[in-house]
């Protein structure tokens, strides 16, 4: 198996979707037997890049070499041609079906003749890249982890030495991302070319050989990856030196809030997403949430919201059960809580209505009857814009046109001039770029100096250590224990994410 | 593992054309836009006309002339018929539009323009008795109750049931217009051994004010109500959540079930009046044409008119004089019904067609610099 040294030399790639520009003259090149982290900010243009060497897109100018030929590359099938293999951030996997059908699928190898044939190559393939699974477990029965090795090794069955993993380790535990890497490793010592798109900068540097940056399009950089450290890399990132540490401020203890009392809800599906959850949020507090995602957090906040049904347990918001209110109930009894959803443009604001009319939300039955009162939402519309800086053309421009940053900016703000006392938080960083998390993170912090209740679901356990001051470890919608996230470290967090119990002495007990 | 795919690289070009999403146009381009798409709409429906043996510009001067001018005993009559036409299509578009802003597709606008009128012609029929503007009140209000109660039904399954309301609309039509026919030929024959039923009084016929019917004012109250109603209202702020997300609609402490039934009533209510309209109006019985299609039509004007109550007028009155219009031009050039409608179908394609130049556009595939 001869092996040219450059697998991918991407040069001059620009790609626009109408007035903007998602790639500016790009220039990337990948070595056989090399991991390349690309790294940058939500909208810098790392998937749309991505996206043109697995065959979704067209550059609109600039070549592409793989492995020393020139080639255009139409659709994924090309794609597969050349031996790019992607793996994206949500599977492509059939679930009814085991790790083996999915492999095998759409190969044209699944005739039954050939089938002890696919059978030592799928083995042979994961044994050589200590990709360890069971090959006749159901998608179903998997977790993500096994999911993502699943179509790790559907890629390499299908002859991919290129493999492309966009944001591999988002819904991964610490341990899980620990395991993926060793496997990312040994792949790139047997011959393989790894580009892997991240903006978590202690990934970039735990795995990588080389990163290249992307800035608004454009590639500012690319560094040796033993030779850069974390600041640099976000100065590269985002343009100018960055502070990045979290501030934690000391507030005084206020009594609890929220309390949360046995709480048992069921999914949509009729499963149990929540079982026997208590927990106390008091004023100027903030409780991080960690999970694996799809551990039960959606359901904790709209629970908490009344937008889901309460199998049993209460709610106790100022020791009054809320339990069996509806959101309207919630917000006429006058109990000031905010829940700002996980899903921004879905449920949190109306994607095609401007920032006055996503004021009126929840406040527009409020005034005369009948007749709809815009203006106390255009002088509060006005008045965000002003004070959290954000930036949009007027505020008569649809949500939907703003920046990720922007619109989180217009729905926390208008949450915080309900002047809450509990505030429910999702994911609020998600998609954000660095400058605009910090401001968030800023705005959370002056609402808890206010004597504000916050809960914060989080991902990024490094922010959670950071900003919480105490974090709830959701797995399968058990609590497995609160702890300081003074004294928590990420590896602690990382156990009870995958099911172990804090105990009595603080210690984790493994429950196996 | 690898070493075939290697050599197989692929020397086909790019693609020739591709679909891409605009960026948002400004209004002046949208509307430059949407002139070429009508000139292209009389140039590809006079080429048609050309390819029939007649002089496209006088069939054009038919249409007009057949929508605008009158005889000479009364000059005003044709652009009376073409108002006529268009006051049930203005108000059954308004109707519908309501369902539409809230994303509720209501296709039954012909069920609930039936339903409106029998109800209406069950009061024009039997109690002809009473004062004339007290029978004309009832007759109102029953035919806007009974198309909202008919709306009100598939409404109901779909926030109880969640049912596909697309499929229950449509199919109530079909019911509403048996239900015609079984009166037709059952309690309400007039003359036995033929379907029909008889005229109504004179007490229960709309007055008219300057040759139409009074049909127009409702119209033109109900273009300004339904404007008020959208985009004034605490209800149409509702309406416009629902129909965006529900789960916003929730999240912001509505009723979204109650919503949902109070606005698809209201739907079906207008379109029920359309009914009472056409029997009190026009008609003055009432048949299996009551409708005349304009529950249907009333949902390619809605949209064209991009739910927008003034535009929906405009697009009611321009549709008016196609159908008018080509009428008369079909039996002057003595033409088939057929090539008329082959005809309004040209200019409609191509004003739909132009609502997805505004969105979309093609993309041809460029020429490579080198190689």
């Amino acid at each position: 198996m001869e092996k040219t040294e450059v697998a991918i030399e991407l040069s001059g790639i620009t790609k626009t979707f109408g007035t903007v520009i998602a790639n500016d003259n790009i220039d990337l090149s990948v070595n056989s037997g090399e991991i390349i982290a690309l790294l940058g900010e939500n909208g810098s243009g790392k998937t749309t890049l991505m996206n043109m060497l697995s065959g979704l897109y067209h550059p609109d100018s600039g070549t592409i070499h793989v492995k020393g030929q020139q080639v255009s590359i139409n659709s994924p099938k090309d794609s597969f041609a050349l031996g790019i293999g992607m793996i994206h951030q949500h599977f492509k996997l059939v679930d009814v079906l085991s790790a083996r059908e999915n492999i095998l699928m759409g190969t044209k190898r699944i005739a039954k003749k050939e089938d002890k044939t696919s059978k030592s190559s799928i083995e042979e393939i994961s044994k050589r890249f200590g990709l360890e699974i069971d090959l006749d477990k159901k998608i179903y029965d998997m977790s993500v982890s096994e999911k993502q090795t699943v179509e790790i090794l559907k890629v390499l069955y299908r002859g991919a030495d290129i493999l492309i993993l966009d944001e591999p380790t988002a819904v991964l535990t610490p341990q899980e991302i620990d395991k993926l890497f060793l496997i990312l490793r040994k792949m790139r010592d047997e011959g393989c070319a790894i580009v892997i798109i991240t903006h978590k900068l202690n990934e970039v540097l735990a795995v990588s050989d080389r990163v290249t940056i992307l800035r608004k399009g454009k590639s500012v950089a690319t560094v040796i990856t033993s030779e850069t450290n974390a600041s640099q890399l976000t100065e590269l990132m985002v343009g100018k030196p960055v502070v990045l540490a979290i501030d934690r401020p000391d507030t005084e203890k206020e009594p609890a809030v929220l309390e949360v009392v046995w709480l048992g809800v069921k999914n949509s599906e009729g499963a149990n997403a929540l079982n026997d959850l208590s927990f106390t949020i008091s004023g100027g507090e903030i409780l991080g949430v960690a999970g694996v995602a799809g551990s039960g957090q959606k359901e904790l906040c709209e629970a908490i919201a009344g937008l889901l049904k309460i199998k049993e347990g209460a709610i106790l918001y100022r020791k009054e059960n809320i339990v069996g209110k509806s959101p309207a109930e919630i917000i006429k009894a006058g109990i000031s809580m905010s829940f700002i959803p996980e899903d921004r443009l879905g449920m949190g604001l109306v994607a095609s209505m401007d920032i006055t009319h996503n004021m009126l939300l929840k406040s527009y039955k409020e005034g005369k009857p009948v007749i709809l009162n815009r203006k106390p939402a255009r002088v509060l519309a006005e008045k965000l814009v002003d004070t959290l800086d954000i930036s949009t053309p007027s505020i008569s421009t649809p949500v939907r046109k703003l920046s990720g940053g922007n619109v989180q900016k217009v729905l926390l703000g208008r949450e915080i001039q309900s002047n809450p006392q509990l505030l429910i938080t999702a994911y609020p960083v998600r998609g954000l770029d660095i400058n605009s998390s910090y401001t968030i993170y800023d705005l959370l912090n002056e609402q808890k100096k206010r004597g504000v209740a916050i809960l914060f679901i989080g991902e990024d356990l490094d922010v959670l250590l950071e900003l919480c001051d105490r974090i709830l470890v959701l797995c399968h919608g058990e609590n497995m224990g609160i702890v300081d996230a003074g004294k928590a470290t990420k590896e602690m967090l990382g156990l009870m994410m995958t099911g172990q119990k804090l105990g009595r002495d603080g210690e984790i007990n493994d429950r196996q | 593992m690898t070493g075939s795919s290697l050599t197989h690289t692929k020397k086909s070009g790019e693609p020739l054309v591709r679909i891409a999403r605009r960026n948002e146009l400004s209004t002046g381009k949208v509307w430059l836009l949407r002139l070429a798409a009508f000139l292209l709409a009389i140039a590809a429906g006079g080429l048609f006309m050309w390819m029939m043996g007649k002089n496209p510009l006088t069939a054009y001067g038919y249409i007009l002339k057949g929508a605008f001018v009158g005889s000479k005993r009364n000059p005003l009559s044709s652009i009376q018929a073409t108002i006529i036409f268009t006051i049930p299509l203005t108000i059954v578009s308004l109707g519908l539009s309501l369902a539409y802003k809230m994303k509720f597709w209501n296709i039954g606008g012909e069920g609930q323009i039936i339903i409106g009128a029998v109800c209406a012609t069950y009061f024009a029929l039997f109690h002809s008795y009473l004062p004339k503007p007290i029978l004309l009140t009832i007759m109102f209000v029953v035919g806007a109750l009974g198309g909202g109660i008919w709306a009100l039904i598939p409404a109901l399954f779909k926030v109880r049931f969640n049912t596909n309301e697309t499929l229950f609309t449509l199919m109530l039509n079909y019911i509403g217009l048996y239900i015609i026919k079984y009166l037709e030929n059952g309690p309400w024959r007039a003359t036995p051994g033929f379907a029909n039923i008889a005229k109504i009084d004179e007490s229960a016929r709309l007055p008219q004010i300057s040759g139409i019917h009074i049909g127009w004012i409702f119209a033109v109250f109900l273009i300004g109500f339904i404007y008020f109603y959208l985009y004034h209202t605490k209800h149409g702020y509702e309406i416009s959540v629902v129909g965006e997300s529900q789960p916003t609609a929730h999240y912001a402490g509505m009723n979204v079930k109650t919503i949902i039934l109070r606005t698809i009533f209201l739907s079906g209510a207008i379109c029920g009046i359309a009914g009472m309209i056409q029997v009190a109006g026009i008609d003055y019985t009432l048949s299996t044409g009551v409708s005349g299609g304009v529950g249907f039509e009333g949902i390619t004007v809605a949209w064209l008119a991009q739910l927008n109550p003034f535009v929906i007028a405009v697009v009611s009155f321009v549709f008016s004089v196609l159908e008018k219009g080509s009428r008369v031009m079909q039996t002057e050039l003595g033409l088939s019904a057929a090539s008329t409608g082959v005809l309004q179908g040209i200019i409609l394609f191509f004003f739909l067609g132009c609502e997805f130049f505004v969105r979309y556009t093609f993309v041809f595939g460029k020429r490579r610099a080198s190689k």
